[in-house]
């Protein structure tokens, strides 16, 4: 997965000092250590004597920003006393069998993760929930892998020795993320709200980090379309996970003017316009694809156009109630799984708009460091993420017309290009 | 009622320049022997001139430096923590004194750790305190597993100087709360505990320092050093002490004097846990 957001010291160790150590300064001496060799510090644990005789003992957690400043840092204040805190290496045990972990297997968070490995501390690649662990020897790297990747001889970190999970440090940007106190708002005032999206859609993309829109087809029903088609034309949105639906929709729009079947301009259904869905999804398979049917004209406007245009990566995963599908639409859960981890890389900022179930579904992909918006008129939504761990995530009651159309007024106010 | 003060020396025989494992040694610059031998003589017989009992280690040919006791180890009551020397030239002492030790009916109890310790060159009382040296020779871990074992409060003092390597070349108790010191051969840290722990402490100078002034033997109320150190003896006899001074110059041609030649063995003057 993307290193887009790790914290500005990525590494660190934990130490333990213990003795007369605030009498004699041993413990300012060793944080005063510390921030002088460019490190910093938190105190996990202390204990202080109460008699004049009786030992302290400190647990302190040392970072840095590279593993050479570390190591300096380590070494530096083991001459006066600070020793790294007893931790062992993580087990491993070879998958016996393809798609399956070993019992035991150690069960991965949305976090950050690292495992220890000859005594050095190794980070976990492809941050993702609900994995395993595989440490590779021959590249001495390590990583998440879902339950049916898993090859035999494959080897699985397995109970919790030797694993250490970082919670995000939300601290760190306090003037992005904390604009809602609680997970799900209906109360906040929403202009204020977006007008922060949009500052962190901006952010986002001058850090050079890429932001994923998921976006269900009420986008398209609610006549909204055209606010995303914006944010694909200026740059907004880097990849776009949706579904059939969306698509559908979206190109019946650019072919009729309807959306299942309805004018959007006028509201009332267009004759034999319940059809005009199934019509779409077959002049595209007849010419292939989206892309082709960009490429041959057929397709000219609307969401899909745009991303096809401006080369915004998109995938559209399929569902048991699909009409065709678009050919496009990737029918295999697990294929589509694939593609959409592999689109993941580089993520920072996710916007789900009007969907539950793909919602959840990328949640379940998103590392944490990943910041995610979830917009519906359903509060339901966001409460099902945080639910399912995506603890990240930032809900916003709100129909999705006036949010998209306000989101949009606020990123053209930034006058970023 | 005061016991007899006991002291631990070893007799020269062995002793010279035949490595450099600290500034002062320059095997160019050899010791005299026999001058040597007549210093420890003088020396030994200013103790003895003070009451105290002495005992002998059995020199050893190969070991010069044997005949600095201090290092021998950390007495503490009928409890020695031997010492575990950073340097292999030293590493040959530690058998015979541990040797000697049990001989003499001490509970020996070497640290647990691989720390490096050097006994009382780096460990002094001053009062219920053990202040204890270290970076140059002894660890600071070491330090903190002797708090562990004597159950006393021990304050790890950084030396930065290399020319004062152990803590008793600038750092002597002359009683509770009362020390000599030669300030710049701590860091900044250990002066700051050495004001807030020893409410009375005398600074001597450079050049004293450079005469091994620090490094004094205290019994009762005389204070034994290197000739060289004038104005700390007017600062002792001021406070009402009794300087007095040996020439030892062919010893600080190895690093060390007075206090080094000694190994108190029935508690230090400053100690508080001596039974008086």
């Amino acid at each position: 997965m993307s290193q887009t957001a790790i914290p500005n010291e990525p590494f660190l160790e934990e130490v333990e000092v213990h003795g007369h150590i605030i009498d004699s300064l041993i413990l300012p001496k060793i944080l005063d250590c510390i921030m002088a060799g460019g490190g910093t510090f938190r105190i996990k644990e202390i204990h202080i004597g109460q008699a004049r005789t009786n030992p302290s003992r400190a647990l302190i957690e040392v970072r840095a920003e590279t593993a050479e400043r570390l190591e300096h840092i380590l070494g530096q204040i083991a001459d006066h006393g600070a020793t790294p805190a007893a931790v062992v290496d993580c087990c491993l045990v070879a998958a016996d069998i393809a798609g399956a972990f070993p019992e035991t297997f150690y069960s991965t968070t949305n976090q950050r993760t690292e495992i220890r490995m000859a005594g050095r501390w190794l980070p976990v690649a492809d941050q993702e929930m609900d994995c395993g662990i595989v440490f590779d020897p021959t590249t001495n790297a390590a990583r998440c892998v879902p339950m049916n990747e898993i090859q035999p001889g494959q080897l699985v970190v397995t109970g919790h020795a030797g694993v250490r999970v970082f919670p995000e440090e939300r601290s760190r940007e306090p003037q992005t993320f904390e604009f809602m106190g609680s997970a799900v708002s209906t109360e906040k005032p929403k202009e204020l709200a977006i007008r922060r999206i949009a500052r962190e859609l901006a952010e986002t993309r001058r850090a050079g980090n890429k932001t994923l829109v998921v976006a269900g087809p009420a986008v398209v029903h609610t006549g909204s379309g055209e606010c995303l088609q914006e944010m694909i034309r200026t740059g907004y949105v880097d990849v776009l996970f949706a579904g059939n639906a969306l698509a559908t929709h979206d190109i019946e729009q650019a072919l009729f003017g309807t959306s299942l079947g309805v004018y959007l301009d006028q509201g009332h259904p267009a004759e034999a316009g319940h059809a005009h869905h199934l019509r779409a999804i077959n002049r595209i398979r007849r010419a292939g694809s989206i892309r082709k049917a960009v490429e041959q004209g057929i397709l000219a406007s609307g969401i899909m156009y745009e991303c096809v245009r401006r080369g915004t990566d998109f995938v559209l995963a399929g569902s048991i109630r699909d009409d065709g599908p678009l050919p496009d639409v990737i029918t295999d859960v697990l294929e589509a799984q694939k593609k959409m981890r592999e689109k993941l890389q580089g993520v920072a900022f996710c916007l789900m708009i009007a969907t539950t179930l793909h919602s959840i579904a990328v949640g379940n992909l998103l590392p944490s460091h990943v910041k995610v918006v979830c917009v519906d008129i359903n509060p339901s939504t966001a409460i099902k993420l945080t639910d399912r761990g995506s603890f990240q995530t930032v809900g916003l009651v709100t129909d999705v017309a006036p949010f998209l159309r306000v989101l949009v007024e606020e990123l053209t106010l930034l006058k970023t290009p | 009622m005061t016991t007899t003060p006991c002291i631990l020396m070893c007799p020269p025989d062995f002793y010279g320049i035949e490595y450099e494992i600290n500034p002062w040694m320059d095997r160019r610059r050899q010791a005299d022997h026999a001058l040597a031998v007549e210093q420890w003589q003088r020396l030994r017989q200013t103790l003895e001139s003070l009451g105290v009992k002495l005992s002998y280690l059995k020199p050893v040919a190969g070991q010069p430096d044997l005949v600095f006791t201090a290092n021998a180890g950390l007495v503490y009551r009928n409890l020695v923590v031997p010492s575990r020397f950073r340097h292999p030239q030293r590493q040959r002492e530690e058998a015979a004194v541990q040797e000697w030790f049990a001989a003499q009916g001490f509970e020996v109890r070497s640290l647990q750790s691989d720390a490096y310790f050097e006994g009382a060159g780096d460990a002094l009382f001053c009062g219920d305190t053990l202040f204890a040296g270290y970076r140059i020779r002894s660890d600071v871990r070491g330090h903190q597993e002797l708090g562990d074992i004597l159950g006393c409060q021990v304050l790890p003092l950084e030396l930065v100087d290399t020319r004062y390597y152990h803590l008793d070349t600038c750092f002597c108790p002359l009683a509770p709360g009362v020390a000599i010191y030669y300030p710049p051969a701590f860091d900044d840290y250990a002066q700051q505990v050495l004001c807030a722990s020893v409410p009375e402490l005398i600074p001597v100078s450079d050049a004293e320092s450079a005469h091994f002034a620090c490094n004094a033997v205290v019994v009762g109320r005389t204070v034994v050093t290197n000739t060289g150190c004038p104005d700390l003896h007017r600062q002792l006899r001021d406070r009402g002490y009794e300087p007095v001074a040996c020439p030892l110059g062919e010893f600080v041609k190895a690093g060390g004097s007075a206090k080094c030649l000694t190994l108190r063995l029935d508690g230090e003057e400053a100690s508080g846990w001596r039974s008086g």
